[in-house]
């Protein structure tokens, strides 16, 4: 199977992202230049974390607005997998794909730490690899990854299990004192209703191997891979 | 002489510099030349009281691929076609003046620095210098300073893995923010500063000019400096998005058969990398100056050229092949404008309009002057030196309340509330996270991996300036044994006071006397460094602190070690001592001293032989697997490195030997050539042999296990108290 890897100007996540999904799980992955406006012969799209137009205005709020969103839509609305990684899931919110917002973390401050991700829904194409209630330890990196949205959203979110990531400590245990940004209801990572759109706020990518510290994330990209090449039979 | 004494001032050259460029020019310097020569002849470019001393430093080593001085930034071979520029430099006045900014331009500026090599950016470190957090303005200096470093290295997709922050009222009024980066160079495709042929066009890529940073090499670096509210103006304003896509450009712009040169835009502007470029191809150079493109209307050529503006690069293109080029920028949505071309002959010709406003001879402009001096000792550091330190009184305190208070000291506890900040992972190459005592990056596609550090004790520094300098050196490079990586070469950051008092010089000196005693003992060169003088604050000069950047090398990256204790029965030894605990010699300049009594006192002391020795030893142990963790004793002594690696492991430890009536001195001395070891049981018989054969002293202390550090019979503390002084004394510090 074929990864789409976007690339914005800004992007950093492009080249890690990369070596996950080709270097280490051994998948065909090109990088996809922002300006370009079909997406043909992609199962999967990434995008990829980083500060996209330098988090200019908001973050993800100009890169909405490339020629390669339009078709990213159109890949999503076929039904194409599509997951969006910190940078890319605030892309995917500012874009109308992924409801709600990533506001500033309440502390205030960037913060780069080892998370662990409960997972609440294992029954996406994204965590079918994983066991419901499981924790994946997954670095996050990023400023504004406070997840918010009105009630009426969240009540909708949590009651079509569409939350798939909630921070948690090493034991699954949900609490406010591990909640590293403040998002509501610990939010890590939302699908859209149809669950082929993910946006999440650690990085799998940076998880993919035990020599830097672990592996976890290959969970994710090896959920997409299995249930693409399941498709494809 | 026309000139003005104001005039002079404003470019921080001297009378009798002045004289010596109208005897070299045969004629009164331009407005427009005397600018050139200010910026050029500033200690920042020029090198004028450094270079006869930098001289002296050993610069050969078989690895060595490009030499010191001959590019932006020496160039090791790693093997495997792999290979690393790396450098380190200061931000200090900026800093000082506008935190966030000055932090942040300082990250961009060093990286330039490295990608101008053709290297790809993969580690950024900081060793950071402030007053005491007790004060509200140090505080405000800190948290600047965090954010612009955080915001900058965040967005540019670099991992921040290590450094080092450190408190003193030295450095209350002019604050210390050095960076170091590394840039990986695959399959030899480095870059030159320096065109190929008469003709070569050169382009000016990336951020428009406008009248940021003017006098910012000359002024803010070069001379006596207070922090001066008007010099605010002189402090650059970063973008870090466009350092982001102006790297990619310029590493892809190099495949481009047109691209046969690149140089990174810095301190003093156009003027030094136009000029540098030129004198490095051994060629003249016609500047067009009226092409640079503008962010502010009026400015005048003067400006331009000495505009100190962000985020530009410079390079040299093949006549005829500037279109590809100019497509691959356009790609990046980056501006490039051809601005000049080099040429046969010898001088700069700067144009304006079509007519020539100045002709100078490039050498006469980059051969600053150079001062060459000698040291005196002073009487001040004798007597400070020979104080007693038996005299030191032992506290009133117990034994288990100043151990907690030296792991919650500004100084020593955890600085995992600042690197949080910072990302350390992108670019997924980060196997020994910050807070080791070296960061560890595996290189992709091979076996090998690099370890590097940055270490100085400017108060050690100030006791014996060539003793604390080897010692600086030593600690560097210890903190790569640690892991298992073998140090390969260095770079240094000096910082000093002001170079024209007989003190500064006398520290100069020894300092980099004691570097080069240093580098040549361990056999590595040093091969990038800066020089930041002028260092001081209500008329005193700081500590000299020349901090030492190192890189180590793993030839198996798997075979690493890291701080903290890993099983319960393992045994705790000493390598470099026959003894658990220090003696009062050891508290010379530590930190115990400070904290403590309030004293910076003593005669630091190192044996260069034996550090080599225990260092080797270390490594060969972690190669051959004997080592479950490795920690280095410095900051808090032999105490203080217990602690960190039993609270970093997360298991206590019981050391046997009480630590005696001087138990101060024995827990917190900081005598050098030190490291911290445990091991299986089953290998100490092995590691015995290893240290019996090279020489190197060892004595087995404890072991590891319980939940308390528990110090011979008497000493006892809870776990959970020694991790929550170390773990939040940082924070409950700045906390206002």
């Amino acid at each position: 199977m074929k990864f789409g890897i976007v690339v914005f100007p800004g992007t950093w996540s492009d080249k890690d992202t990369h070596h996950a999904v080709n270097g280490v799980l051994g998948q065909d992955a090109e990088y996809i230049w922002h300006g370009d406006e079909t997406l043909d012969g992609y199962d999967a799209i990434v995008l990829p974390g980083g500060f996209s137009y330098g988090d200019f205005l908001r973050c993800g709020a100009i890169a909405r607005f490339s020629p390669v969103m339009e078709a990213v839509r159109a890949f999503a609305d076929r039904g194409g997998p599509v997951v969006g990684i910190c940078n890319g899931f605030q892309v995917l919110c500012e874009s109308g794909l992924l409801p709600g917002v990533l506001m500033r973390n309440d502390h205030l401050e960037f913060r780069c730490i080892w998370t662990d991700l409960k997972v609440v829904n294992a029954s996406t194409v994204f965590t079918s690899a994983a066991t419901e209630g499981q924790t994946l330890r997954i670095p996050m990196s990023h400023g504004e990854g406070n997840f918010q949205a009105d009630a009426a959203t969240i009540e909708r979110l949590e009651g079509n299990g569409q939350v798939v990531f909630r921070y948690a400590d090493g034991a699954g245990n949900v609490t406010p004192e591990i909640n590293p940004n403040g998002s509501i209801n610990n939010i890590a990572g939302i699908v859209n209703e149809r669950g082929n759109v993910m946006g999440m706020m650690p990085h799998p990518e940076k998880a993919c191997e035990t020599l830097i510290g672990g592996d976890d994330g290959n969970v994710i990209f090896n959920s997409m891979i299995d249930n693409i090449v399941a498709s494809m039979a | 002489m026309t000139v003005s004494q104001e005039t002079l001032d404003e470019i921080a050259l001297s009378r009798s510099e002045y004289e010596a460029i109208v005897d070299r020019l045969g004629r009164e310097p331009e407005p427009l030349e005397l600018g050139l020569f200010g910026a050029l002849w500033s200690e920042h470019c020029g090198y004028k009281h450094t270079k006869a001393l930098l001289r002296t430093l050993p610069s050969s080593s078989d690895r060595l691929l490009v030499a010191p001085g001959a590019e932006n930034a020496g160039v090791i071979d790693l093997g495997d076609g792999l290979a690393v520029a790396f450098k380190i430099e200061s931000h200090n006045h900026p800093s000082a003046v506008e935190p966030f900014e000055g932090a942040a331009t300082g990250v961009g500026g060093i990286v330039r620095d490295i990608f101008a090599m053709g290297a790809r950016p993969i580690a950024l470190l900081n060793s950071l210098r402030f007053g005491k957090p007790d004060d509200a303005r140090t505080r405000y200096l800190l948290n600047g300073v965090i954010g612009g470093i955080s915001s900058y290295g965040n967005c540019i997709g670099i991992p921040d893995v290590g450094g080092e922050i450190f408190f003193s009222d030295t450095y209350k009024g002019n604050p210390l923010v050095n960076a170091m980066c590394v840039g990986l160079i695959e399959n030899g495709k480095m870059a030159s500063a320096s065109a190929k042929e008469p003709g070569d066009l050169l382009l000016l890529v990336g951020a428009d000019t406008g009248r940021d940073g003017i006098h910012g090499a000359s002024g803010l670096a070069s001379r006596a400096f207070e922090e001066q509210a008007e010099l605010r103006s002189a402090v650059q304003v970063g973008n870090p998005f466009l350092e982001k896509i102006l790297i990619e450009a310029c590493i892809e712009s190099l495949d481009l058969p047109g691209v046969v040169g690149l140089q990174d835009c810095g301190a003093a502007g156009i003027t030094s990398a136009a000029i540098e470029m030129a004198e490095r191809s051994g060629m003249g150079l016609k500047l067009l100056i009226d092409k640079v493109p503008r962010r502010e209307e009026g400015m005048t050529p003067y400006e331009v050229m000495l505009s100190e503006s962000q985020e530009r690069m410079l390079l040299a293109v093949t006549p005829g092949k500037e279109g590809p080029v100019f497509d691959l920028f356009e790609k990046w949505d980056l501006d490039a404008t051809i601005i000049g071309e080099f040429e046969l002959g010898e001088n700069v010709r700067i144009y304006d309009n079509g007519e020539q406003v100045s002709s100078t001879p490039v050498v006469t402009l980059t051969d600053a002057p150079e001062y060459k001096f000698t040291g005196v000792k002073p009487q001040w550091l004798t007597d400070l030196q020979n104080v007693d330190l038996g005299t030191v009184p032992v506290p009133t305190e117990s034994p288990s309340e100043v151990l907690l208070k030296m792991l919650a000291a500004p100084n020593i506890a955890s600085r995992f509330p600042i690197y949080r900040q910072y990302d350390y992972h992108v670019q997924t190459n980060t196997v020994i996270e910050p807070g080791g005592d070296a960061a560890v990056l595996r290189l992709k596609g091979s076996k090998r991996g690099i370890a590097v550090s940055t270490d100085c004790n400017g108060r050690i520094c100030y006791l014996d300036p060539e003793v604390g300098t080897a010692i600086a050196v030593a600690e560097a490079c210890r903190n790569l044994s640690v892991t298992g990586a073998e140090p390969v070469a260095l770079t240094d950051g000096l910082n000093f006071g002001n170079p024209e008092t007989p003190d500064v010089q006398f520290q100069l000196t020894e300092s980099i006397a004691g570097m080069g005693r240093a580098a040549e003992a361990f056999g590595i060169p040093i091969v990038s460094g800066n020089a930041s003088l002028y260092n001081q604050s209500a008329g005193t000069d700081i500590f000299p602190t020349p901090i030492i950047g190192s890189l180590g090398l793993l030839e198996d990256v798997e075979k690493h070690s890291t701080v903290g204790f890993k099983s319960v029965g393992d045994l705790i030894v000493l390598l470099g001592t026959a003894t658990t605990w220090d003696c009062v010699e050891g508290l010379a300049g530590s930190e115990y001293l400070e904290l403590i009594h309030d004293q910076i006192a003593g005669q630091p002391a190192i044996d260069l032989d034996l550090e080599v020795r225990t260092q080797a030893v270390c490594r060969e142990a972690i190669a051959r697997d004997m080592v479950a963790s490795g920690h280095d004793v410095s900051d808090g002594g032999a105490a203080v490195a217990i602690a960190e690696s039993a609270i970093i492991g997360g298991i206590g430890v019981a050391i046997t030997e009480e630590p005696g009536d001087r138990w101060d001195a024995a827990m917190f001395g900081e005598s050098q050539s030190r490291i911290l070891l445990s091991i299986s049981p089953e290998h100490l018989d092995e590691l015995k042999e290893l240290t019996k054969a090279k020489d190197v002293p060892i004595v087995v202390i404890g072991t590891v296990g319980g939940d308390s550090l528990v110090f011979g019979n008497s000493i006892s503390v809870p776990l959970v108290d020694a991790d929550d002084a170390w773990k939040n004394g940082f924070s409950r510090a700045i906390s206002d």
